[in-house]
């Protein structure tokens, strides 16, 4: 029975911060149709970020709140490469990994940095609740969190530039017409989207007492494998509903993945797996029209 | 001119496209037009002819080339971008997927229409004003739409999309309306109601109306002036009085006369069999 209550425990805490990253891929791929890969170097910028200041000394809810404003910089950059230079989004966003991680480990100066005698925002809530911080606080943390980010998100999605943001993924040229900059929903929306994941490479840093220059390898494809599950599971429909599939996705994958490792599988074929995973959930839709004879268009190559 | 004060004013408006190459194309020829408020111009061509471009020009989809200039309400427009254009310009494209957001509710895609070219900022998108606001005008349509507010754009069809466009291009009241072959992908039955409801609305609103087609029998039958474009140039551009007189072979001897070529394009001809 602890073995159970264990694992979802952890489940629940590491798919509700890996759950930010969700979010963050849902906003480029989803909303915005913007295929941004900038994700795997903003997730360790966020850990590299809270991490380094916080062995400096800062407060670390200063830290985290600095390492999303750095995820948002990092996102500002991509899509500015994108809709001012007009360098494909694909692109921009590997050209932004990549300097990430020279920038990442000139914040942190090495490859990883710990953080594990340092106090951070966990042990500080234990602090000033007066108890000791186990994973049941570390979960009620990310809940109320989870709920906050959720509430804010479901709020924004819904309003003007919200509603023009959803409307740039979906038909650009019509959000043109109508008077809105796609340049300008494109920047909001990227940079919010790596915001978010720097965010929870902050916090994972924190809870997993470290941060390291490779915590991002994957992250996209994590963030992807999540989403995809979360819309395939729940079948979400209108903002709200969507927004609770995507992190109720993060959880299931979570829970697999705690499944699949305490059964034996090597932890490092996890990426290999999720990879797979992903594959199959995108090749699904073509294997079915291809056994119902119907034709399908040869995949975009840009 | 009509006999109303002047809206929009292109002059020396043209476009070349692949300049320096052999491929070179010139889309637009020194195009001068003068658009008086009010005033619905039919505009009629075979392809090629620079109609499309012509609207691209006016939308702000590219600019002109260099010695051009479009001025609307007498401000100039000629370097300004498509998304700062569209406050005075709006436009139902061809293709109803092109006008309207597929995978968002009925509301959304009118919530996004009604601020056309206002600054948008972080209120709720629509409240029951709005909800109101949208059903009193989607009823005149007569398509049930007023009773499917959070229906996805995507489940209609295209008369229903193209139908819900053109209220996402006038329900603003922007200074002039672009309409872009805007039934030519409907079927006849589609085609006539959402012609006759475009004609309401440009008569009700007193809108500014451009409208490309290759229907000579539309041209004819809608509008109040009606202009025929050839080789990147405006090579007829007839008034209402002579217009309501107008029959199609009036049309083909106006092209013959003006274009000094004999007119032998089929297309035209086979679309002036449908309604």
């Amino acid at each position: 029975m602890d073995y159970v209550i264990n694992l979802l425990s952890v489940s629940l805490y590491e798919g509700l911060a890996y759950g930010f990253v969700t979010l963050g891929v849902y906003i480029t791929f989803r909303v915005l149709a913007f295929p941004d890969l900038t994700v795997d170097g903003s997730f360790p910028l966020g850990g590299a970020v809270a991490a380094t200041l916080i062995v400096g000394g800062v407060n670390p809810w200063l830290a985290t709140l600095v390492a999303f404003i750095a995820g948002i910089c990092a996102g500002l950059a991509t899509s500015l490469l994108n809709t001012k230079l007009r360098i494909n989004a694909l692109l921009a966003g590997i050209l932004m990994m990549v300097s990430l991680y020279s920038i990442n480990l000139a914040i942190m100066g090495r490859s990883n940095v710990s953080v594990l005698r340092e106090v951070t925002v966990f042990k500080q809530t234990a602090q000033l609740f007066g108890i000791e911080p186990t994973t049941t606080l570390s979960i009620i943390f990310m809940v109320v969190l989870a709920i906050v980010i959720l509430g804010i998100l479901n709020w924004f999605l819904r309003t003007e530039i919200g509603l023009a943001l959803r409307a740039t993924g979906d038909n650009g040229q019509m959000v043109r017409g109508l008077g809105v900059s796609t340049d300008t929903t494109t920047i909001i929306g990227v940079s919010l989207s790596n915001g978010l994941v720097a965010l929870a490479g902050g916090l994972i840093a924190q809870k997993q007492g470290f941060s390291d220059v490779g915590m991002g390898i994957g992250m996209i494809v994590m963030g992807l494998a999540s989403v995809i599950i979360g819309e395939r599971l729940f079948r979400p429909r209108g903002v709200t509903t969507i927004l609770f599939a995507v992190i109720g996705g993060s959880l299931v994958y979570r829970l697999f993945l705690g499944i699949a490792l305490r059964l034996g599988l090597p932890p490092n074929n996890l990426k290999l797996i999720t990879a797979l995973l992903v594959i199959i959930a995108l090749a699904i839709p073509y294997i079915q029209k291809k056994v119902r004879g119907e034709w399908m268009p040869p995949a975009a190559r840009m | 001119m009509g006999k109303n004060q002047s809206l929009m004013k292109l002059s020396k408006v043209s476009k070349v496209f692949l300049k320096g190459s052999v491929d070179e194309v010139t889309a637009l020829d020194n195009v001068m037009l003068d658009v008086g408020a009010e005033d619905f111009i039919t505009v009629i061509g075979s392809n090629g002819a620079g109609k499309t471009t012509l609207l691209n020009v006016i939308s702000g989809v590219y600019p002109p080339e260099k010695g051009g200039k479009i001025t609307i309400n007498g401000q100039d427009v000629t370097r300004l971008s498509e998304h700062k254009r569209a406050r005075y310009v709006s436009r139902v494209y061809q293709n109803p997927h092109t006008g309207t957001a597929a995978k968002m509710t009925i509301e959304e895609n009118l919530s996004l229409a009604i601020l056309r070219g206002q600054s948008r900022g972080l209120r709720i998108a629509s409240n029951k004003k709005c909800r109101e606001l949208f059903r009193s005008v989607l009823a005149p349509l007569g398509l049930g739409l007023e009773d499917r507010l959070s229906a996805m754009v995507g489940t209609l069809s295209g008369g229903q999309r193209q139908a819900l466009a053109l209220i996402m291009a006038t329900i603003s009241k922007p200074s002039l309306l672009l309409l872009d072959e805007h039934v030519a992908t409907l079927d006849p039955k589609t085609n006539r109601i959402v012609l006759e409801l475009s004609e309401m609305i440009v008569q009700k609103e007193k809108m500014t109306t451009i409208m490309v087609t290759h229907n000579m029998k539309h041209a004819l039958r809608y509008g109040n002036r009606l202009t025929m474009m050839h080789k990147g140039k405006i090579i007829v551009d007839i008034h209402q009085k002579k217009k309501s007189d107008l029959s199609v072979n009036d049309l083909i001897v106006a092209f013959e006369h003006a274009s000094g070529e004999r007119f032998a394009d089929d297309s035209i001809m086979l679309r002036n069999t449908d309604s």
